[in-house]
């Protein structure tokens, strides 16, 4: 176990080195100075903002420099906002997204393996095709077709929810149902097929012909063994809800990390891009290896290599 | 016919069989290979074959009717060279038109309807729509033929050479398989879009737009690991097989063997995970278009129509509509095709 765990940290550290390397190098790589699409700088000016910002140094010597800053927790500033730092949009956005990610991921939970259990235990009745049928549509329907549809109904012609932004508790509703949409159906499936599966085992009709009660069965041999390969594919859900979150925050005009992201793409504010990019991918790589652990703990038959 | 046992021989059982005789003990059908067999079973399948006929109808839709369309999808009908814009054109309701076409319409002339209306600008949308769809349906499927080529050219050749080769390429594999994609897509897809700009200006590749360009780069370099995982799967099984020792102590080299002997063996899971790679590709793609990163300006897809129809959401609703239903359908069709694809091909799953 301690040698999996050493081994996983290393290769989570040198995939976070690679990532840091390659958006640097992908931000360098872009011809003129961050500075240059501002209108009208002259060189003086130019050359002190060089200064400012050590962009007249090697570039070895920035990648360190800014590498040893990651380190610290510190972004740098931001080149298109004066005074603003990448850290400062960073504690910005982080409790809005944050708290988003992580009630979708509890709906998330809390709807696809009831609907999953459902589906297989109803197999080929109505209930079974008509949670099917959802979860296709699901997997189909682009997470920001859901959005815009559900604003239209919801906060267009309904009025229950806000149409933007998040003061009150109802604004979060439309944007969970709109990033768990996807999960929501793929775990769904994953659910019912895997759940199917264990139902046709030996030890399933052994514990039949013993005499335990259905519920019983279902509760304590059948669902353990059938959450296995939902909890494998949980680590790229929850890499998928955060990523996801772009364009649901963009739509509902939420303040959180993706509007930023998204704002710094566009404007080309590349400390904000990168130092964003290192941060999403910390959180993403690190949610990922705390489910492989779990994953490891609950499923004994699993060997660390 | 009563027999008694006896010890006589019965020399009419001792005659030469009839013709008619010799048809009937010969047991033969008329041979099939794997394909015609899988292409049968794909036709038994109606859901997948309902899909495959949506596919080919819409491929086929997005390819003629603009041929005949009287709009185009970047003429802004109210633009008249030395005349004020006419507002009018803007934002038409379904079926209405504008002020000179209106005038045509008294005056006896008949004017071609504007099926879905016109956008904020004055353009026909159903020829946006109709261009849209094209152009997503063409970055999906060359998306997945640059994914086709990288993952089977890296995974049959870590597969083949084994060893070290095969532990490099798999780390390296390994290490793209836990980037998580949507942010390097969406990094990738801003970087090449301001560098690849300038640099095609005047080439031939400037009029796909340097946009799709660095899409599909985007696509070569990340999502080539998937594919390459599995056919280095298949051509690990297929190596150890008789034909392959055949082929070797016969003095082919490995190039021949992958190409001739070990990827034809293993076509169709490769087929299957492109079909499946294509529904991917519109879905990334629409995805990008909606945050802006999508296809160059004036050209629609899919997904920067549905990005624009968000701004006059609450009083043009059908302008998100049309364009949501059309990435479903095809992304729907594409998957259970698909699907369909994978039962009847896939022996493994055979009964």
């Amino acid at each position: 176990m301690a040698r999996y765990l050493v081994k996983r940290v290393l290769i989570m550290i040198l995939t976070l080195f690679m990532i840091a390397l390659l958006t640097f190098c992908l931000m360098h790589v872009v011809p003129g100075s961050p500075f240059t699409s501002q209108k009208q700088v002259s060189q003086a000016v130019l050359d002190a903002l060089n200064a400012k910002y050590n962009l007249d140094d090697p570039l070895w010597k920035q990648f360190v420099d800014y590498m040893i800053g990651v380190l610290h927790f510190d972004f740098g500033p931001s080149y298109k906002y004066t005074g603003k730092t990448v850290n400062d949009f960073i504690e910005g956005g982080m409790p809005y997204s944050g708290t988003l990610g992580l009630i979708t991921l509890v709906f998330v939970l809390l709807m696809s393996i009831p609907m999953g259990i459902v589906a297989a235990l109803r197999n080929g009745k109505w209930q079974d095709m008509l949670l099917m049928f959802l979860a296709t549509l699901g997997v189909t329907i682009p997470s920001f077709v859901i959005a815009t549809g559900l604003l239209y109904i919801f906060s267009f012609k309904l009025g229950w929810t806000p149409v933007y932004g998040v003061d009150s508790w109802k604004g979060y509703i439309l944007p969970m149902i709109a990033m768990g949409g996807y999960s929501i159906s793929f775990l769904a499936r994953l659910m019912r097929s895997s759940l199917l599966e264990v139902m046709g085992q030996d030890y399933i009709r052994t514990a039949r012909a013993k005499g335990i009660s259905e519920v019983r069965i279902i509760w304590k041999h059948a669902l353990r063994n059938a959450l296995i390969p939902v909890i494998t594919v949980l680590g790229p859900t929850i890499a998928n809800l955060l990523t996801g979150s772009f364009v649901i925050e963009k739509i509902f005009a939420i303040p959180g990390l993706g509007g930023y992201f998204v704002n710094s793409v566009t404007q080309r504010d590349y400390t904000t891009i990168m130092g964003m990019t290192i941060f999403y991918a910390t959180v993403l790589i690190a949610m990922i290896f705390i489910v492989d652990i779990f994953y490891c703990l609950i499923d004994p038959r699993i060997k660390y290599e | 016919m009563d027999k008694k046992f006896t010890m006589h021989v019965d020399v009419d059982a001792f005659l030469p069989a009839s013709d008619k005789e010799k048809e009937y003990m010969v047991q033969m059908r008329p041979s099939s290979t794997f394909f015609k067999d899988g292409v049968k079973r794909l036709l038994k399948n109606r859901v997948a074959t309902i899909s495959f006929i949506i596919i080919v109808l819409i491929t086929l839709a997005s390819i003629i009717i603009p041929m005949f369309w009287p709009y185009s999808y970047d003429s802004m009908l109210g633009v008249r060279p030395g005349r004020p814009v006419d507002p009018s054109y803007n934002n038409l309701q379904p079926f209405s038109y504008g002020r000179t076409e209106l005038k045509k319409i008294e005056a006896g002339e008949k004017v071609f309807p504007h099926v879905f209306g016109t956008d904020s600008a004055g353009r026909d949308y159903f020829i946006r729509v109709v261009y849209g769809t094209r152009i997503s349906l063409a970055v999906g499927f060359f998306a997945s033929i640059i994914v086709l080529i990288i993952g089977m050219t890296v995974g049959s050749i870590a597969g083949y050479c084994g060893g070290k080769v095969d532990l490099i390429i798999m780390r390296i594999v390994d290490i793209i398989y836990s980037l998580p994609d949507m942010l390097l897509v969406i990094l990738l897809a801003s970087v090449l879009k301001m560098t690849l700009g300038p640099a095609l200006a005047g080439t031939a590749l400037e009029k796909i737009g340097s946009n799709i360009i660095s899409l599909f780069i985007v696509f070569g370099v990340l999502y080539w690991v998937s594919m390459s995982r599995l056919i280095r799967g298949q051509i690990l099984s297929l190596r150890e097989q008789e034909y392959v020792l055949a082929a070797r102590a016969a003095g082919a080299k490995g190039s021949w063997v992958i190409r001739k002997h070990l990827l034809p063996n293993c076509i169709s899971v490769v087929i299957i995970s492109t079909a499946l790679q294509i529904p991917n590709a519109i879905f990334t793609e629409s995805y990008l278009s909606f945050l802006g990163l999508g296809v160059n300006a004036p050209m629609p897809s899919l997904g920067s129509l549905a990005s624009d129809a968000l701004n006059g959401l609450s009083s043009y609703p059908f302008r998100m509509v049309i364009p949501a239903v059309v990435i479903s359908l095809i992304v729907l069709s594409l998957n259970l095709f698909g699907d369909g694809l994978r039962d009847a091909f896939d022996p493994k799953l055979r009964n």
